[in-house]
């Protein structure tokens, strides 16, 4: 009778009792993309707990940085965010610059600007890609892969990397646009790129199996997602329009006409859906900066920072000694300290560096959007299934070698 | 000084040592004994409104006295305005309260700034190694941790 009465108290199912079940996932794992590890803790297939543990890629980027030169640390920064390079670069420069005082020129800008809005749409693409290949639709994954592929022939030209790129420098950048690269990369961005767009948005957002899969799961309010540190795309999923290229407009950003696409239940649908019309908006901007994009030098005109003309170099001995002082010494960088933000693909860049004087910095510390994100996971997933972890994390994009560093 | 500065001294202004606005970030250095009661009056105050901890490091001054330094980054979305809270802290003694209570994001921060400097942030609910790995000895973004530095080889435990 006992018994009778227990099983009632269960709305009469029959419940089957059994201890919470521990489950390793990575660090090596297909479905985390990086090295990344949790420890679930499981009650039958809900999570009751997550525990997210990395560091399996820290490569010391910041003790690193202290032994280099100011401009040795470029190279670096591509390590960081991997999927998008050029927008550490851009990121870390503008952080000296602001330390040096420095004011680019105009074509500078907008050569910046460019090559920011190109990374953040191949960036998306791989977090729509693999996400979307993590929860059983490979296609699109592949039609994302194309026009990668074709805007890192563009970058290719550009900086001679595909991936490695080191394309900005302080005061500048590497080297002027190759000749008739704009059309190549307007070529792009009217063709290849809005096809693929649109072919991923027919295949999938109307998509009864992709929503019911992604809505509601993974979801976020926007005030948890705040006092998480959420930037980027996983906040304004979450109804939050923060946009530093609108809040605190940095290089050109207020002169394009652009966008800020905000989701509303933070769910793993709504970045999604705000990931593919920022690659939208990306293009416009793209549009508008070619359009207004100005002549003139590249680079600032100031022997401190810019290394002198090759053919100076070779004749002039004041040209070869200021040559050798930069590359051997580095550049100056004045005692201070700075911390200057950009909106990179997965949220906001920080870099705050604190110099000494002399050729090295004292400090260099990264803000990486994914670091608060990846904290933020457990309170995405608990008390979801461990199914949709992997939806979840995938659409948050973790990319372990900014969150690592 | 701006508007941030000018409120924070005016409520705190015993408890701040010192302020600047270089570079156009606005900086203060404040004492650490009421930096939690600080930091929520920075979170809450109806004209200040910081509701984002954007960063928190720590840094080494090796050589000058105190030697280490706890940096924090505040946004508030709704002013659209920024700061950076400094707080010094003696070598023999790198003690300060955890922010944990005031923005739940701030967390792993502090983890990261115990692992790499030694910090401890007093009331964390884990302070625990996040980087490295339990076992790693010393601190590696100490300046006095050299950079070659090898580390004894680990297994499972036994």
């Amino acid at each position: 009778m006992a018994e009778r009465n227990e099983m009632e108290t269960r709305n009469g199912k029959l419940d089957l009792q059994s201890e919470p079940m521990l489950i390793n996932i990575g660090p090596s794992h297909p479905a985390t993309h990086t090295t990344l590890r949790f420890r679930a803790t499981l009650d039958g297939e809900t999570i009751l707990d997550l525990e997210p543990e990395f560091g399996y890629l820290h490569r010391g980027f910041e003790k690193e940085s202290e032994a280099a030169t100011w401009t040795q640390v470029i190279p670096y920064t591509d390590r960081l965010n991997y999927v998008s390079p050029l927008m550490n670069n851009v990121g870390y420069v503008m952080a000296v610059e602001k330390l040096c005082g420095i004011e680019v020129t105009e074509r500078c800008k907008y050569i910046r600007v460019i090559i920011s809005e190109i990374s953040r749409i191949i960036d998306h693409m791989v977090c729509i890609g693999t996400n979307m290949v993590d929860i059983g639709a490979l296609t699109n994954f592949w039609y994302f892969w194309k026009p990668r592929e074709e805007v890192y022939k563009v970058i290719e030209e550009l900086c001679g990397q595909r991936l490695t790129t080191a394309y900005t420098r302080i005061g500048g950048v590497m080297a002027d646009l190759p000749e008739g690269w704009t059309d190549r990369l307007l070529a792009v961005c009217r063709g290849v790129i809005p096809e693929c767009i649109a072919d991923v948005n027919a295949l999938l957002t109307k998509n009864r199996i992709f929503i019911e899969r992604t809505m509601g799961i993974g979801p976020i309010t926007p005030k948890d997602a705040i006092a998480l540190g959420f930037t980027g795309p996983c906040l304004r999923a979450a109804g939050v329009p923060l946009d530093l290229r609108k809040d605190e407009p940095y290089l050109v950003y207020d002169r394009f006409d652009f966008d800020v696409p905000v989701g509303e239940a933070g769910d793993t649908c709504d970045r999604y859906m705000v990931r593919m019309e920022e690659m939208r908006q990306s293009l416009r901007i793209i549009e508008q900066a070619v359009a207004q994009l100005p002549g003139g030098p590249v680079n600032v005109d100031d022997p401190r920072f810019i290394l002198p003309p090759k053919p100076q170099v070779y004749e002039n001995i004041e040209a070869l000694m200021n040559h050798f002082k930069i590359i051997m010494e580095g550049i100056r960088v004045p005692a201070g300290e700075v911390y200057s933000a950009t909106e990179a693909a997965n949220g906001e860049l920080g870099f705050y560096i604190v110099s000494k004087g002399g050729g090295s910095p004292w400090k260099i510390k990264v803000r990486p959007p994914c670091f608060p994100l990846f904290q933020g996971i457990p309170h995405l997933v608990r008390g979801q299934m461990i199914a949709d972890l992997i939806a979840v994390l995938g659409s948050v994009n973790i990319i372990a070698g900014e969150l690592d560093r | 000084m701006g508007l941030v500065l000018e409120k924070l001294a005016a409520r705190f202004g015993p408890e701040i040592a010192a302020t600047h606005s270089n570079f156009g970030d606005d900086t203060a250095l404040v004492r650490r004994e009421r930096i939690v009661e600080i930091l929520t009056f920075l979170r809450d105050d109806p004209g200040l409104l910081f509701d984002f901890a954007m960063d928190l490091t720590g840094v080494d001054y090796l050589g000058e006295e105190p030697r280490f330094e706890v940096v924090y980054h505040l946004y508030s979305l709704r002013m659209n305005h920024r700061v950076r809270i400094k707080v010094r802290l003696h070598e023999d003694d790198p003690v300060i309260d955890s922010a944990v209570s005031v923005w739940s994001g701030i967390n792993w921060y502090e983890r990261e700034a115990y692992d790499m400097y030694g910090i401890v942030f007093r009331g964390h609910p884990n302070l625990t190694r996040i980087l490295m790995y339990e076992g790693f000895q010393g601190h590696p973004l100490r300046k006095d941790y050299p950079k070659a530095k090898r580390q004894p080889t680990i297994g499972p435990e036994e």
